[in-house]
């Protein structure tokens, strides 16, 4: 008898689970009615809920969650951190948390400028050689002491000296010498040539305690919230603090929640676990409730392009990257993989650079197959040929992208193959070695600087993976890099991003939507043109 | 005596392979655990400093010797990719996956044995059917989709725990075994119905021997023969079977601790892997293959116990 209940027990619940099933496939269909219909615009970046006007009304009638009357929020991340320590953070995810936590002398804010940070003031002098900060007077690190010069010459020289070859930052080569002045308030920094980045540079030379050892576990910053814990794989607290010399943050507490699995995340959403999810794809948000969730839109800031490897066959010929150019639809593979959200691109520059964006460079090879068969044919391959694109298996959106590009390249006889390979992989094989045909992957600026997303392209650039080399583009990018006035630079910078156009250094195809989850009754979500998530201007309404 | 030093001398030498094994198999796999940690802005100086740093610039053989002497003397290294020791990092999510691993092996246990005999009952009849299918129905669908289901009908649907949101286990243990027993019901699922399965088979062939006929035409009731003789004597192949159960219980958690995020063994298996953190995969991997020895011998422990004849040892 015993026996009998004990098998009707479990025959019962694999027949709940079987339900839900059912369930499930009903309620989404539902949900999906009301996602917003997708619009490609090249929009300023900070444009939240795409056709959903948030109404303060119907706030009444949801009465707050746990975490809201608690004034704390759980946010959902896909990865764990790489490390704590703000010089050795190399993973975006975890600059984008940390974020909140560290600052340098300056810092970004959301409409893309510098503003003082550590250093309330910054003078630069007329020959760009010279920059002066003046150290804010009331700045406290989180263990409760005062920011001295110490800390700041301590903090830029372990990013410059390379006596720790992780926290070292190539970039801060340039400063020829550091000069605190005798009351320890101003800090002069000369450059041996000048440069109108340094500024962008030197923001990510956050300012720690000098000697202190544990940031690893006890990371202790300048920031808005300060570090409370952290269990590997599971989660990170952060709490407001108190001291935070600028408008100190809303919430009093912020949980950051691993789950790699994307299905987890959006279950998180769903059971309430989770307030806020950040980069989700967009059939993820369609399984979200509309009437417990606002899907905020903003862009990754990113290029994402088939990047070609110039110095392998076929692609050393620029007929037969401008081939490949013409049989790639941007807007298809836009609809196709990323349900029409994106930001179709041509260059290695995206909208939110403002004045460096070229946009009339977006349509420069409009989709034309015929075209490209004729390139193909010129270049001695009228048959087409076989060709290889390697992708990081574990980002969906570029093994996606790779599956509508071996239609459309089929369409012109190009025969790929897609070869997934795991983020490890990627970077000593593709990213070190070169050892690849074709990849897809985003291109960041991690600084904010357009210098950034071209300067790679430099023949001779450490990380110039695609062997793009030419001469016309390397003298203009020294020019530019040393030139000090803003206006001749911008147009430099222009200059270079046609010539890679032009050139079909790569097959660019969009700045990829970031699509952000955030459970009603949150607000105060503030895009940044970086890789980033602001949490000190988030509060339950 | 004898039995337990072959045993023990077993666990080491499978214990020592595969350590090995795993440490060339990170020799010839591309990828590169000092890439990993720079990411994309590394330069080559930077790499080669922090290899020099991390020793992994030395031969081979020489960094094998390394792990295996700090392996002996309980200095099971750093991990790269959470830069704390190894140590730390595994002994919290050790518990949390041992657990989840016991509560599906007694679900399985106690749910499979009664169902396989109940099955053997059935056979012939239109319940048996409905077992068939409903059987191959539990061993095809992927403990991934069993998991969302279960997620979102015990989690979302009826609000019974809190899917993505695990409770510690010394601070909340109640909230954490709930938590944990609806990823285990997810996990034992198609192990459980392969042990059905099993169970009706062998209780099948057990049926036809001739100590049954005999049995029954002495004037026993087949339920009587049933529950007193062959119970008894198939229990041996299926407790070899749930012992290899309980190894794989383990592997198994790698998807369930995903899908439910739990903060798991199986989990930081996965990461480690793909970030090539040497130092905790050749610690995971040497654990492992730990606990798969232990469940064989636990198997074969218990059937020595139920079954005398298998008690000289022979069968080691």
């Amino acid at each position: 008898m015993k026996r009998n209940f004990l098998a009707g027990i479990l025959a019962s619940v694999m027949g709940l689970s079987l339900l839900a099933g059912c369930g499930s496939g009903g309620k989404n269909t539902g949900a999906s009615a009301e996602t917003p219909a997708p619009t490609a615009t090249a929009a300023a970046p900070a444009t939240a809920a795409p056709q959903k006007t948030p109404a303060p009304l119907p706030e009444e009638d949801s009465p707050k969650t746990e975490r809201a009357l608690a004034n704390e929020i759980t946010i959902g991340i896909a990865q764990d951190f790489d490390s704590l320590d703000p010089h050795h953070m190399t993973a975006a995810g975890t600059k984008e948390v940390m974020f909140n936590v560290y600052e340098g002398l300056v810092k970004p804010s959301s409409d893309g400028e510098l503003i003082p940070a550590v250093a309330s003031e910054v003078s630069k002098s007329e020959d760009g050689l010279t920059y002066t900060f003046t150290l804010r007077p009331d700045v406290k690190f989180h263990n409760g002491d005062p920011v001295t010069m110490d800390d700041v010459v301590y903090s830029i020289e372990r990013r410059r000296n390379g006596e720790d070859a992780e926290a070292k930052l190539a970039a801060l080569d340039i400063i020829s010498s550091l000069t605190p002045d005798a009351d320890g308030r101003t800090l002069t920094v000369t450059l041996s040539e000048p440069s109108n980045e340094f500024l962008a540079y030197v923001m990510n030379a956050y300012i720690i305690p000098a000697e202190y050892s544990l940031l690893e576990t006890a990371p202790v910053g300048t920031g808005p919230y300060k570090f409370v814990s952290r269990a590997a794989q599971d989660n990170l607290v952060l709490e407001r603090f108190a001291d935070y010399w600028g408008t100190p943050g809303k919430l009093d507490k912020v949980t950051y929640k691993i789950l790699e699995n994307s299905e987890g995340l959006v279950l998180g959403l769903q059971s309430g676990a989770l307030d806020l999810v950040a980069h989700l794809a967009a059939d993820q948000t369609r399984q979200l409730s509309i009437a417990d969730f606002d899907i905020a839109q903003g862009s990754m800031n990113l290029v994402q392009a088939l990047y070609l490897n110039n110095a392998e066959k076929p692609f050393d010929d620029v007929r037969v990257r401008q081939a490949l150019c013409y049989a790639i639809d941007k807007q298809m593979v836009i609809d196709l993989a990323f349900d029409g959200y994106g930001i179709p691109l041509g260059t290695s520059m995206f909208p939110s650079f403002g004045k460096y964006y070229d946009q009339s460079l977006t349509d420069y090879y409009s989709y034309d197959p015929a075209a490209a068969k004729a390139l193909l044919a010129e270049a001695g391959y009228p048959d087409g040929f076989d060709m290889t694109i390697t992708v990081p298996s574990n980002y969906a959106p570029h093994v996606n992208t790779a599956e509508v590009l071996v239609e459309l390249l089929r369409e012109v006889g190009i025969n790929v193959t897609v070869l997934p390979v795991d983020w490890s992989t990627w970077l000593s094989d593709v990213y070190g070695a070169r050892q690849f045909q074709s990849t897809i992957t985003g291109l960041t600026s991690d600084n904010m600087t357009a210098r950034k997303l071209l300067e790679r392209f430099g023949s001779d650039a450490g990380n110039n993976f695609t062997n793009y080399s030419n001469e016309e583009y390397d003298r203009i990018l020294s020019e530019a890099i040393t030139e000090t006035d803003d206006a001749e630079q911008t147009a430099m910078y222009r200059l270079l991003e046609r010539n890679l156009t032009e050139n079909a250094a790569n097959v660019y195809l969009q700045d990829m939507a970031d699509l952000v989850a955030v459970r009603h009754g949150l607000t105060g979500l503030d895009f940044y043109p970086l890789y980033v998530l602001d949490v000190s201007t988030l509060y339950w309404a | 005596m004898k039995y337990a030093l072959k045993r023990v001398g077993m666990l080491l030498v499978t214990m020592l392979l595969v350590s090995f094994l795993t440490f060339l198999a990170f020799q010839l796999v591309s990828g590169d655990p000092v890439r990993t940690m720079l990411g994309t802005e590394a330069t080559e100086a930077q790499i080669a400093a922090l290899r020099s740093e991390l020793g992994l610039d030395r031969p081979f053989f020489v960094r094998y010797f390394d792990w295996l002497c700090g392996f002996f003397t309980g200095n099971l290294g750093t991990s790269f990719s959470y830069r704390q020791p190894v140590w730390d990092l595994i002994s919290s999510k050790l518990e949390i996956t041992l657990l989840l691993s016991l509560i599906s092996f007694i679900l399985i246990t106690v749910t499979s044995i009664p169902l396989g005999v109940l099955s053997y009952q059935w056979v012939g009849g239109p319940m048996d059917w409905v077992r068939t299918a409903f059987n191959q129905l539990c061993m095809a669908v992927p403990p991934f989709f069993t998991g969302i289901l279960i997620s979102w009908f015990f989690g979302i649907a009826l609000r019974v725990f809190t899917p993505g949101d695990f409770p510690g286990l010394h601070t909340n243990p109640a909230g954490a075994l709930r938590y944990l027993f609806f990823a285990a019901v997810c996990l034992s699922i198609p192990r459980a119905a392969m042990t059905v399965r099993m169970m009706r088979s062998t209780v099948i062939s057990e049926m036809n021997k001739a100590y049954v006929r005999t049995a029954i035409s002495r004037g026993n009731d087949r339920r009587t023969v049933l529950m007193a003789h062959v119970l008894k004597n198939s229990l041996v192949s299926v407790v070899t079977f749930l012992g290899q159960t309980m190894a794989e219980l383990v592997g198994g958690s790698v998807v369930v601790e995903q899908v439910f995020g739990i903060p798991g063994l199986g989990r930081l298996l996965v990461t480690s892997i793909s970030h090539r953190d040497y130092p905790v995969v050749q610690t995971l991997v040497v654990i492992l293959a730990f606990w798969v020895v232990l469940a064989g011998t636990l198997a074969d422990l218990v059937n020595q116990y139920i079954d005398p004849r298998l008690r000289l040892g022979g069968a080691v």
